[in-house]
């Protein structure tokens, strides 16, 4: 018999199914997408950062093989018979003896039965899933999913560390520290027996004939120089007394944004415009939520006029009517002022709307951005859902184009995947940023 | 008399704690374990087994975390797997089984292999450990080691080099033709893997004699191109000689995997090594699957003996002691059939009971085990019990061993469902006129003819059509699982390249066929070209 072998496997990777369960979430994509699809709508912008559980039908997800069906002639031995005497009958249950199961443990012996195969995706999984309509580039991809960024700040020292990070100061300071701890007992000695040497030196008479006043100094003074030799001995600088600088992550320190969310409810605006718009905005708080520590988002609607709304009804409450686009920006304008002061917060605007608007009320928009609005946000994108021809406001909001570059983009969108251009140069300033 | 498993323990639960009191050393006190103390107590063990002449494969224990655990059950026990999406699916469901709670990981997993390697979880406690090595390291590898249904299908020492070599084949093989069409053929493969099997013949182990074969097995499949097999010489219509029509193959074949692997005419020679790597595995596996209760059985016996060895010497304390009846009692727990617990019988409890009792038997026989077992009551039990575990499987040793005292303790009772019938009735309990009975019945329940439908490969139209036509013979005219059955044959269908037919069988006569692609109604019998 061999000798038993003891190993920890507990620092080996942990994620030998990953690759499995990859495979297993490729196979089944398109309903995880679906799944994800709903969940992103039926989800508050705020909420879209944590896994989902997804439920697939287990017909669609069987391994099949051969096995027996119900019916024939059956024998099955169980244990535990209370009262049955051979020859007893028993009624078969309703259902043709499905039910009871006590006869017909083969058929579905794989244990899965009717219920579907429920599990659940990351967070990471999810926003992968999400991003794929998006079309999304990986940088962004990852900017968007790492938690948190870091920098390195100084945290004291520690005593372990590469060499370039010694602190010298620090550690000849322990040094010094610890040689004198270390020599303490016997430089007190030799100054005890320094004393009783010059005690002996000064007495006239050898108190002890046997062991004379020479001999006694002699011996004193051997054992002053034992002592020295030891203090001589203790190293310099040690192994322990080195000290390293040490740095730690921190979170880079963050300050509050706030994102504007503007749409046209109108009644030209479908759910589905409404749905697209949905994911406009979250891609915007997902932006942000990286760089920020903390958000505020304000939701505005307008058709005629304009109204703060808590996010249900900004996305699920229908209104009809004419298309004022001024009265959103003014409110919003109004709301910087009174509640978000540009020293305190960065301020983020996306506005989406199906190009409707008032002929005469466009030109109004474009000066009021223009003028109380864009100098004083970071970003401030507009998306235009419709695969009709644009109208005045478009146009109006071109020209700003020239002047407000760096922060304002404009898009039309007719699906999920023309979404991401209206960021192009935000997520890319923050590339650079990064880099 | 109510719970049969607890009156076990309480009528032998003294034997241990007989009145000399013995020097207690115990190796350890604390419920903390350590990788010194897991050492100790395994030496302590290893003595006590050979005490027992218990030989084993050397041992490799590995402490894994519970994600681990989780990763090497999703690979349904192999140390190294192919990948695969079931496997996936596998890890997602008990993953969710046991973050929600619901299900409890096993304390182990055991390999068989040579060194035999046993997955310990790290968050057991020391009794825990000290009985899972028991049960793993000394049982289950004991079984694994003597048992002539793994001496004869498998080869331990070869069985890791296989699974790597198996693993980097199918990567290798992903890398050139895509995930998916790897995906495809093992789909294929899965859905027949428990007809991979020769029931009756004795394969030839995995080996690495057989690695080298394999060149050789390339170049027949070049000569396979050619072979009289597809030599076609096409026939005029209406000159069928249906007369001297040969059938092919001459005999039915139970080994669907193998038959396809040798004959299926599109495969190309990377799909022929899949479909063979399925085989190799299923095969791997198929002793286990005959083997349930003997091997259960025989661990729990011996983490059961072993334990109460080691409190004899006083190397544990009774707080240990305490603890492992519990877990053991857990273990060995059958509920009735009425139980909402009750998933059919618990292989550890029919086991244990059915070792403990052949133990008895040797012991103590009475006169009825005198007439039942005159050959064994009496004996040695230690040798009595190592020939019992070396040539039997589950089917044969239930059939030869299950005494009337364990039908009784169980209550065993069989009932036969006939679908021609309104009721089901009950035909043996345990009683005298019963025994019998129930005993064969219960073997039965074991025997894998039975729970795997009979299908073989019945025949290959060469001459026309290249169709394969499979044979399903019904035993007690228990029916296919209609709803799989075309699921079944379209990876069938996938592996062959042509037509598949599936035909149940009464005597001679079909009462039931399947086909892929599905037939179409047996109106038009025009065929252009």
């Amino acid at each position: 018999m061999g000798v038993t072998h003891v190993i920890d496997r507990r620092l080996n990777g942990k994620n030998k199914s990953a690759v499995n369960r990859q495979r297993f979430l490729r196979r089944y994509r398109e309903h995880i997408k679906k799944a994800v699809a709903d969940a992103v709508n039926k989800r508050s912008i705020t909420d879209i950062d944590r896994g989902e559980s997804i439920s697939i039908p287990s017909k669609d997800i069987g391994e099949p093989n051969f096995r027996h069906g119900k019916g024939g002639r059956r024998a099955q031995t169980h244990p535990g018979n209370k009262e049955f005497v051979t020859g007893d009958t028993i009624p078969r249950p309703p259902g043709g003896g499905g039910g009871g199961g006590s006869g017909q443990g083969q058929a579905s012996d794989q244990g899965e039965g009717m219920d579907d195969f429920v599990f659940q995706i990351s967070q990471e999984e999810f926003l992968d899933f999400m991003f794929e309509d998006l079309a999304l580039p990986n940088l962004v991809q990852k900017q968007l999913k790492e938690t948190s960024n870091f920098k390195y700040v100084r945290a004291g020292y520690t005593t372990h560390g590469t060499p370039a990070k010694i602190n010298v100061i620090r550690s000849m300071r322990g040094a010094y520290a610890r040689r004198l701890a270390l020599s303490g007992n016997a430089r007190k000695k030799i100054s005890d027996l320094k004393e009783q040497l010059e005690a002996i030196k000064r007495s006239p008479m050898p108190p002890d004939p046997v062991f004379s006043k020479e001999d006694q100094i002699q011996a004193l003074e051997d054992e002053i120089k034992r002592l020295k030799g030891r203090i001589q001995r203790i190293p310099f600088i040690d192994e322990i007394d080195i000290r390293y600088n040490q740095h730690i992550k921190q979170p880079k320190p963050a300050t509050a944004a706030v994102m504007f969310c503007l749409m046209d409810v109108s009644g030209s605006m479908s759910q589905t415009h409404k749905d697209i718009a949905k994911r406009f905005f979250i891609l915007l708080y997902l932006f942000l939520k990286r760089n920020y520590q903390k958000i505020d988002v304000v939701f505005i609607r307008h058709h005629t006029s304009a109204k703060e709304v808590d996010e249900e009804e900004f996305f699920y409450s229908r209104e009809t009517g004419g298309t004022i686009v001024s009265s959103a920006l003014k409110l919003m304008r109004e709301i910087m002022e009174q509640r978000y002061p540009t020293e305190d917060w960065n301020i983020y605007a996306a506005q989406a709307s199906d190009g409707d608007n008032w002929n005469d009320d466009s030109p109004r928009c474009s000066k009021l951005l223009a003028e109380s609005i864009l100098p004083f946000v970071q970003y401030y994108s507009y998306i235009e859902i419709t695969p009709h021809e644009h109208q005045m406001l478009w146009h109006e909001y071109e020209k700003l184009m020239e002047s407000y570059k760096e922060r304002f983009s404009m898009q039309q969108i007719m699906d999920e995947a023309d979404i991401y251009p209206v960021f192009r140069k935000l997520f890319q300033k923050q590339a650079e940023h990064l880099a | 008399m109510s719970e049969i498993v607890d009156n076990d323990l309480i009528d032998r639960q003294p034997e241990p704690e007989a009145p000399k009191p013995v020097e207690r050393k115990p190796i350890s006190t604390e419920s903390e374990w350590t990788f010194d103390l897991i050492r100790q107590y395994d030496e302590a063990i290893a003595i006590c087994a050979k005490e027992y002449k218990l030989e084993t494969y050397p041992n490799q224990i590995e402490v894994i975390s519970a994600e681990q655990m989780m990763d090497a059950y999703s690979s349904v026990g192999m140390p190294v797997g192919y990948h695969h999406w079931s496997f996936g699916k596998q890890f997602l469901q008990t993953e969710k089984l046991y973050k929600r709670g619901q299900m409890g990981l096993a304390y182990e997993i055991v390999i068989n292999s040579d060194p035999c390697i046993a997955y310990l979880m790290e968050e057991n406690t020391m009794m825990m450990q000290a009985l899972v090595i028991a049960h793993a390291c000394y049982g289950h590898n004991s079984f694994f080691k003597g048992n002539y249904l793994f001496q004869t299908w498998t080869d331990a020492s070869a069985i890791i080099d296989y699974l790597i070599f198996a693993k980097n084949y199918l990567a290798e093989c992903e890398r050139r033709h895509g995930i998916e069409a790897v995906e495809q053929i093992l789909d294929s493969c899965h859905a027949i893997m428990n007809h991979g099997v020769d029931r009756y013949k004795r394969p030839s182990p995995i080996s690495a004699a057989e690695e080298a074969k394999r060149q050789r097995e390339r170049e027949e499949y070049l000569q396979k191109q050619v072979n009289d097999l597809w030599r076609t010489i096409p026939l005029k219509a209406g000159d069928k000689e249906i007369k001297n029509k040969q059938r092919f193959p001459a005999e039915p074949q139970e080994n669907l995997l193998y038959f396809i692997e040798k004959n299926a005419p599109l495969l190309e020679p990377w799909q022929r090594e899949v479909v063979r790597i399925v085989r190799k595995v299923a095969q791997y596996f198929y002793p286990q699957r005959q083997t349930q209760v003997m091997n259960e059985g025989w661990a729990t016996f011996w983490h059961y003996t072993l334990m109460n060895r080691l409190y004899e010497k006083g190397l544990v304390t009774d707080g240990f002691m305490l603890e492992f009846f519990q877990s053991h009692t857990s273990v060995v727990y059958q509920p009735p059939f009425d139980s909402p617990w009750y998933s059919g019988m618990n292989p550890y409890a029919l086991g244990f009971s059915m070792f403990q009792d052949i133990k008895r038997i040797c012991e103590h026989p009475t006169e009825e085990d005198k007439k039942w077992f005159p050959d064994i009551a009496g004996s040695d039990w230690l040798e009595t019990l190592h020939f019992a575990m070396r040539n039997f499987k589950d089917e044969s040793f239930i059939l030869q061993f299950l005494s009337p005292k364990v039908i009784r303790d169980f209550k065993f009772f069989t009932i036969l469902d006939d679908d021609t019938e309104n009721e089901y009735q009950v035909t043996a309990i345990h009683d005298e006129n019963g025994y019998r009975a129930v005993r064969e019945q219960l073997a039965r329940q074991y025997n894998l003819s039975y729970r795997d439908p009979n299908i073989q490969v019945w025949d290959v139209d060469i001459r026309g059509d290249r169709s394969l036509t499979l044979r399903h013979t019904p035993i007690d005219r228990v029916p296919l699982y209609d709803k799989e059955v075309g699921e079944v044959l379209k990876h069938i269908h996938r592996l062959w390249g042509f037509d598949i037919h599936l035909v149940s069988v009464d005597g001679d006569k079909a009462t039931k066929s399947y086909h892929c692609p599905e037939k179409p109604e047996p109106e038009e019998e025009e065929m252009e070209d």
